[in-house]
């Protein structure tokens, strides 16, 4: 690197630490003051890197591996997307078996800095934007160069990307356990948060748009489509639902842009397409390159796959509605909502058969290929969670199920078997791509993993759905003289058992998520588990052999 | 009318017809005379880098 270059980068950092000890030094809340040290100690080590990283004579890639020339795809920024993936996956699911204990055992609430209410947003976010968010930055750039065939665009804006991202997680992880927060399901980090993941979704924008210009195959293949409906559309939920007045430059506290029930229509507008572009349009660009690959089989139908697009695109925007069914909302707008969620269960399928139909012919796979048998687990769910929500949006079950543990359940069925699985599959799929490796350190591992992750959201699943019901009906049941028959705390007590089969089904599906990074951990290392073939013809030496007839063994006569 | 009313007299009306239209085209884009070949081409396009390689 260059003189100038290292002193106006040093500088710069510089610039930003003192800036930070500013505004640690005016901060108006202590939260905001902690996030200023965060920021600061960060520019510090970038400073004392950019200054150490002064060297006339050495390579000029550096410690951020610019890549060297146009005939190779530029993968490292994918190579930690992946190494991320596996420590935020492992960091959100044990925080999320910490919290499903905390349910079955209050004393588990440490205050303040660990009770339910600080803790569950740091796992909502952890596993969906750090591990599921890591996830699409990595497959979406590996994809995109792959089907484009081209470098990635603006190297310099990828690196940012992803160590930008992992600043926002930082800083929302942290600010959830000192307790800043604005109270929006999934939108929870506070205004400069929220400006911070603007400035590194818009880059994000620019490098896959950029690479997709500059691509080399004339057709934009469909996986691409909806890694670029789901950056466009992110982009455009996370500016409006975060509009909000700061009430200090230098303190953590905002108030909404919007009041009463039009906030809370604009956050669950958010807060439903978060699970529609984020959760679903992203994962389904996984599913749309990679399940085709592993299969080495083309997808069942491409015109299925456009048609697929384009009806999420138009319907999904509108269900958002349904998470406010028998609240302050206008009755018209909820059965809008009903209607379009409804209606959304029919292109779900659709893609969930043209993913699974994509195995026709090759479905001997599933018994011996275990990441083919994670996708099509991954399906199956996608399959399941997408029927079971067009049905939970229906008023009726809606007034049965509001408020209880059935919508968690349906959340964890989506979250765990179809983005926890495809996401666990195209990890698998990647690794030894990436690391240049044979195959990973253990195929039976995989099986292992596979047959964890399913128990573990069978139990989940199941428990889940006996404790929605029962609190449904426990809620609603009147007696003979019209007043309620059972307090909350009844109901509480009657969950006990089935909040702790949904903390051991966390756990069955932690430690799956266990034996995963230790499998990735071996493969990065270069090692390869001896093991026996998942699947092997049967030879038995001792019956290859003629039948040679004796007279002294021929048998007597009855 | 408001500006409340006029736009949603608006969406009700031409802005429906015109997102429906848009989206039956949309769909019924890759079954026009001709584009089977086109399809099959961009399903297999993603076999021409076999050896993933760099």
């Amino acid at each position: 690197m260059h003189a100038e270059a290292a002193i106006g980068r040093t500088g710069l950092w510089f610039a930003v630490l003192i800036v930070s000890i500013l505004v640690f030094m005016t901060a108006a809340d202590s939260g905001f003051a902690a996030h200023a040290v965060i920021v600061g100690i960060t520019a510090f080590a970038l400073m004392a890197m950019s200054a150490a990283r002064f060297d006339p004579l050495g390579k000029a890639q550096g410690f951020f591996k610019m890549p060297e020339g146009p005939s190779k795809y530029d993968d490292d920024v994918i190579r930690w997307g992946v190494i991320a993936t596996m420590f935020w996956g492992m960091a959100g699911l044990l925080v999320g078996v910490f919290i499903a204990s905390q349910l079955a055992f209050p004393q588990l609430n440490f205050e303040p800095y660990l009770n339910f209410g600080r803790v569950r947003p740091l796992h909502t976010s952890a596993v969906i934007f750090a591990f599921g968010g890591n996830a699409l930055i990595a497959t979406s750039f590996y994809v995109v160069q792959r089907t484009c065939r081209t470098q990635l665009a603006f190297p310099a804006l990828a690196r940012f990307v992803f160590w930008g991202y992992q600043m926002f997680i930082v800083l929302a992880a942290t600010g959830y356990l000192l307790g800043i927060t604005q109270s929006k399901e999934y939108a929870e980090p506070e205004w400069y948060v929220d400006l911070w993941l603007t400035i590194v979704w818009i880059a994000y924008g620019a490098v896959f748009i950029g690479t997709i210009i500059r691509r080399h195959e004339p057709h934009i293949y469909v996986a691409n489509w909806f890694y670029l409906a789901f950056i466009v559309t992110i982009a455009m939920l996370h500016v409006v639902n975060n509009l909000a007045i700061p009430v200090s430059f230098v303190g953590s506290r905002s108030y909404s842009a919007f009041s009463g029930v039009q906030d809370a229509l604009t956050q669950w507008w958010y807060g439903h397409n978060a699970v529609g572009f984020f959760l679903t349009a992203g994962f389904l660009a996984m599913m749309y390159y990679f399940v085709p690959k592993q299969a080495e089989r083309p997808v069942y139908s491409y015109r299925l796959s456009i048609i697929h697009f384009w009806s999420l695109i138009f319907l999904y925007i509108w269900a958002g509605p349904h998470h406010l069914h028998y609240t302050a909302l206008p009755d018209w707008a909820q059965t809008l909502g009903m209607v379009f969620s409804v209606m959304l269960w029919m292109p779900s399928w659709g893609g969930m058969i043209n993913g699974l139909m994509t195995l026709n012919g090759a479905w001997d796979k599933v018994r011996t290929d275990p990441i083919i048998r994670m996708m099509v687990m991954a399906l199956a769910f996608y399959g399941m969670s997408t029927f079971e929500g067009p049905m939970l949006s229906i008023k009726s079950v809606n007034s049965l199920s509001h408020y209880t543990d059935w919508t968690i359940g349906h959340v964890h069925s989506g979250a765990l078997g179809w983005n926890g699985m495809i996401t666990f599959a195209c990890m698998y799929y990647l690794v030894p791509r990436l690391w240049k490796r044979e195959r990973m350190y253990s195929l039976r591992m995989i099986n292992w993993h596979f047959w964890l992750a399913t128990i573990g959201i069978v139990f989940y699943a199941a428990s889940m759905w006996v404790a929605g019901v029962t609190q449904g009906l426990m809620w609603r049941e009147y007696g003979a003289d019209g007043y309620l028959v059972n307090s909350f705390a009844d109901t509480v007590a009657a969950l006990h058992p089935m909040y702790l089969m949904r903390a051991f089904g966390g756990l069955l599906y932690l430690s799956g998520a266990a034996i995963m990074s230790f499998n990735v951990w071996m493969t990065l290392a270069g090692r390869l588990r001896e093991e026996a073939p998942m699947s092997d013809a049967p030879y038995d030496p001792q019956a290859d052999h003629p039948i040679v007839q004796s007279a002294a063994t021929a048998v007597p006569a009855e | 009318m408001s500006v409340y009313e006029t736009l949603r007299h608006f969406a009700d009306s031409y802005a429906l017809v015109v997102m429906l239209a848009i989206f039956v085209t949309l769909c019924a884009w890759p079954f026009r005379p001709g584009a089977t070949r086109h399809n099959r081409a961009a399903a297999h396009s993603i076999f021409k880098d076999e050896n993933d390689g760099e």
